[in-house]
């Protein structure tokens, strides 16, 4: 089966910009926003006026060879939106009026100068904090407002426990140096044709949806180029994904039960000598340690845990650990469950001890996102040393240890809880400043306090496009932000490194995140600042890397759009992996550490390890006659990107409501039909989406969407914030519930009872209730000493 | 003259609604009104853990397979953009061929 097609070459060039008929069309990269965790090449078509008419897939991006997905085909929408908002506004009225003025770009300079003096000098500059979103490019855009703008050291997302990414990012560094990814060719511009790749045999789908999240940098419909190149998949999901259905394996396991699974899998490759003794004896460390914890991971044990059969593990284990090679995509799901990294860990070594880390077809050794990285170093080395540390540090060893972010946990400085009081000095955050962020719609947890301790900010700027939910509760002060198209950038993640090109004249006065750093930057502290545009920024950038590999400028790098860096496999035997040239990995011991010695050194589990998810049938059996599903939350959807493309018309065309997910019978067991809106209600809290039966859910799992808003209602406070609270199914999960590294948090892994929404019951209402019935929930949960029941 | 036509390889269809989109732009289509439409089939179990759970576009009587786009030498709209590359253009004969030696697929004459 084909992974290429054939375009007419005189149509599709190679060359940067070309025209075609009254049309400018220029080769450049997507990349938020709207927001989005891919980069895909696509050519845009201007008119004469550097108006945009049009967005197509570029055949000759090797990234998705001409492919897009429905938000960059439908982007038009949101560019010439109604409801964008062009020029800089402040609240007229108090907060939730929603009633908003014009300003100018100076007016908000001024203001926000005058507070951030008012913060720095009263309090110090750590009483101001930087959230920002995610996939919108503004990853580094942020920290370096905040290290050289403001001189915070705050700068983070509102997330909690970092539970997107980071958590499996921080636990592949200790692991392998390293962060790993699953090779498909994505590092060749060659792609699929480069001599030295091969399809993995077998490659496992693990908590993603691939084809639909699109997630870190991994553009989802390469495992429909795998499949057609003969690979066979196992998938593990609650839910029969489409994947799902066309794998050999399918392990429906329970909600948050992965790490059981894969310590299981673990404990069959090893006990039947199926793993890679070559790579384990010469490049590993803690093997034995490993081996022995192992055992008590039976597949027995994780069969009844997992609520799956014995044999499908252990056939699983054997059809992966005897492919060569396989590789392991895995989602965010492993982020959202509290012992996530413990997971993770358990399945980094799967792909290590079978001998397929860093071969053709495996999960190779590369830099997640080395651009934005050094960007945000740039930055950091010209700012002064934040004077107050890090306010996770004594709650997480790990912090203290490897450095990591400085404020750890959003709520850590926002909400707190009786361990940690972040109301007083000298951690109290009393300004915000946010960019492509809708915080308590969106990522939140535990919403309705999440929002309580937002308001409780005395001075609020955000950034974005819209008035969002969180813009109309909380901003001051609003900046409006450019689109991809509007905006010069650079970006990698994996490869290429990617070049971003403003071939469209922003509307109003819109400015892109670099712009604004620049314009604060220079406002704030002009000795710092000397550039006069962005391409300017990212020419000091590549400048200050003299050994850097892309020993070019942002002008040239555009022409040819982007360019790969070259990669090599096995990295560890040829000295390419450590920063002194040795072979080996960069970690303490040189080695792969199967047994994490840092962790030893703080007082942590060194070795992978299943704890039970805080609430559910092993933990709360008391609360299962009341509560008596799992609630998995966050299940992605093509048409939106988190919060966002809620009031694009073609968007909600596909899928106008938020959809909630049961199986038949469970549906039936309580007389709900397809289509029936629903109360979905746990301890916490409770929201309503509308039911989807499908026969391909694990039966006593709910599996709900977030990040629901409805820009087409009043968004006052009066008219519920657009219906933020409604429909949100953060209002039904936990914060401050996080993995004892200090990463990964419980979004996977509630209970719930669902009921039919009536004309009696329908009205959702954010009331100072709600917010103390959660905060009382979390206690009796959360702080309840965690005990490991199968011990 | 050779008539003209889609060979859609519904085994790799994961429903990601592009040729829909893509469509719906290029044709400036109101809500409502689509030149191709992806129909679910599925997920229900056919027996013993197999599973049925498909996609299948097809193409409405909008669709001149892109007629302006061939003019410029550009292949239609949907099968530029397939995220599975499943959707083919070609002349009927020819993709009959292909259709014959792979399974699940469909051929849409027009």
């Amino acid at each position: 089966m084909s992974t290429t097609r054939v375009f007419d070459p005189s149509v599709y060039r190679k060359e940067w910009q070309w025209k075609e008929g009254d049309y400018t069309v220029t080769r450049t990269t997507q990349w938020s926003g709207p927001g989005c965790h891919d980069g895909c090449g696509v050519l845009i078509f201007t008119d004469k006026d550097g108006k945009f008419v049009k967005m197509e897939g570029d055949p000759n991006n090797p990234y998705n060879k001409g492919r897009l997905c429905m938000r960059c085909l439908g982007i038009k929408e949101a560019i010439e939106h109604k409801d964008r908002q062009i020029y800089p506004l402040k609240r007229v009225g108090g907060r939730g009026s929603n009633k908003w003025e014009r300003i100018t770009w100076d007016e908000a300079l001024n203001t926000i100068e005058k507070k951030v003096k008012h913060y720095t000098e009263t309090y110090g500059s750590h009483s101001i904090g930087c959230y920002g979103g995610t996939g919108r490019n503004a990853f580094w855009q942020l920290p370096s407002i905040a290290r050289s703008v403001f001189e915070t050291p705050h700068a983070t997302s509102f997330i909690s426990g970092n539970a997107c990414y980071l958590p499996r990012i921080t636990i592949m560094n200790l692991v392998a140096g390293d962060a790993m990814v699953a090779d498909c060719a994505q590092m060749y511009e060659e792609s699929f044709n480069h001599p030295e790749w091969k399809a993995p045999e077998v490659m496992i789908q693990w908590g993603v949806n691939t084809v639909i999240s699109n997630s870190d940098g991994f553009y989802g419909h390469w495992i429909i180029d795998l499949m057609k190149q003969g690979t066979k998949f196992i998938t593990v999901d609650p839910s029969m994904t489409w994947i799902a259905a066309k794998s050999d394996y399918f392990l429906q396991i329970r909600p948050g039960t992965d790490g059981a699974l894969a310590l299981a899998m673990l404990n069959v490759i090893i006990n039947e000598d199926l793993y890679d003794h070559d790579f384990v004896e010469n490049w590993t460390y803690g093997f034995e340690q490993l081996a022995e914890r192992v055992q008590e991971y039976t597949p027995e044990f994780a069969a009844k845990v997992c609520e799956i059969s014995k044999d499908i593990i252990i056939e699983s284990a054997r059809a992966f650990a005897k492919a060569k090679p396989a590789s392991i995509h895995w989602g965010v799901a492993l982020d959202m469950i509290k012992h996530g990294v413990a997971a993770a860990h358990a399945i980094m070594c799967l792909w290590a001890i079978t001998g397929n880390l860093d071969v053709p077809g495996g999960n190779i050794l590369m830099s997640a996102a080395r651009w934005q990285a050094e960007c945000a170093a740039f930055f950091a080395e010209r700012s002064p040393q934040p004077k107050v540390g890090k306010p996770g540090a004594k709650r997480y060893p790990l912090i203290e240890e490897i450095g990591g972010r400085p404020s750890w946990d959003w709520e850590m400085l926002l909400m707190g809880d009786e361990k940690y009081n972040p109301l007083e000095d000298p951690y109290k955050i009393r300004m915000l400043y946010t960019t492509n962020s809708n915080s308590f719609a969106g990522n939140c947890a535990e919403a309705p306090r999440a929002f309580e301790a937002l308001n409780n900010l005395e001075f609020v700027v955000c950034a974005d496009y819209w008035i969002t939910p969180t813009v109309s509760a909380l901003a001051d002060i609003f900046l409006p932000l450019s689109m991809s198209c509007e905006r010069d950038s650079m970006r990698s993640w994996w490869a290429p490194l990617r070049t971003i090109s403003k071939v469209v004249t922003p509307p109003g006065e819109c400015k892109s995140d670099e712009e604004i750093l620049l314009l604060l930057g220079k406002h704030f502290h002009p000795e710092r600042f000397p550039w006069n545009d962005p391409r300017e920024i990212m020419d000091a950038i590549m400048e200050a890397r003299p050994d850097h590999l892309y020993k070019t400028t942002f002008n040239e790098l555009e022409k040819k759009v982007y360019a790969y860096e070259g990669f090599e496999y096995k990295k560890y035997e040829k000295g390419l992996a450590r920063a002194d040239g040795e072979a080996g990995f960069n970690t303490a011991t040189g080695l792969c550490e199967l047994y994490i010695s840092v962790f030893d050194a703080v007082g942590l589990d060194p070795l992978p390890y299943y704890r039970e998810p805080t609430e559910g049938p092993v933990s709360t059996p008391e609360l299962m006659e009341e509560y008596p599903f799992i609630l998995t939350t966050g299940r992605r959807t093509w048409e939106f990107f988190h919060t966002e493309h809620r009031q694009l018309p073609l968007m909600r065309e596909f899928r106008p409501d938020p959809m909630v997910e049961m199986n038949p019978e469970d549906a039936a067991d309580l007389g709900l039909e397809d289509g029936d809106w629903i109360w979905i209600q746990n301890v916490h809290g409770k929201c309503k989406q509308k039911l989807y039966i499908n026969e391909g859910m694990k039966k006593g799992v709910v599996s709900a969407e977030h990040g629901w808003w409805f820009p087409e209602r009043d968004g006052s406070k009066e008219g519920g914030y657009y219906g933020a609270f409604e429909s949100n199914i953060n209002n039904l999960t936990t914060a401050c519930d996080i993995g004892p590294t200090g990463n990964a948090a419980p979004y996977k892994t509630q209970i719930c009872k669902v009921y039919k929404v009536t004309p009696e019951n329908e009205k959702y209402e954010l009331t100072s209730e709600e917010v103390k019935r959660s905060f009382e929930a979390r206690r009796y949960l959360v702080d309840k000493p965690e005990k490991d029941p199968y011990a | 003259m050779s008539r003209y036509g889609l060979l859609i390889d519904y085994e790799y269809c994961t429903g990601c609604h592009s040729c829909e989109t893509a469509c719906k732009v290029e044709k400036n289509l109101p809500t409502g009104k689509w030149g191709i439409q992806v129909k679910q089939v599925g997920p229900w179990e056919i027996e013993n853990n197999r599973w049925q759970f498909d996609y299948i576009p097809i193409p409405t009587d909008i669709c001149d397979l892109c007629a302006e786009r061939r003019a410029q030498g550009k292949l239609p709209i949907c099968v530029h953009h397939c995220q599975s590359m499943a959707i083919e253009f070609g002349p009927i004969e020819e993709l009959a061929k292909k259709s014959a030696s792979k399974p699940k697929t469909v051929l849409y004459s027009r």
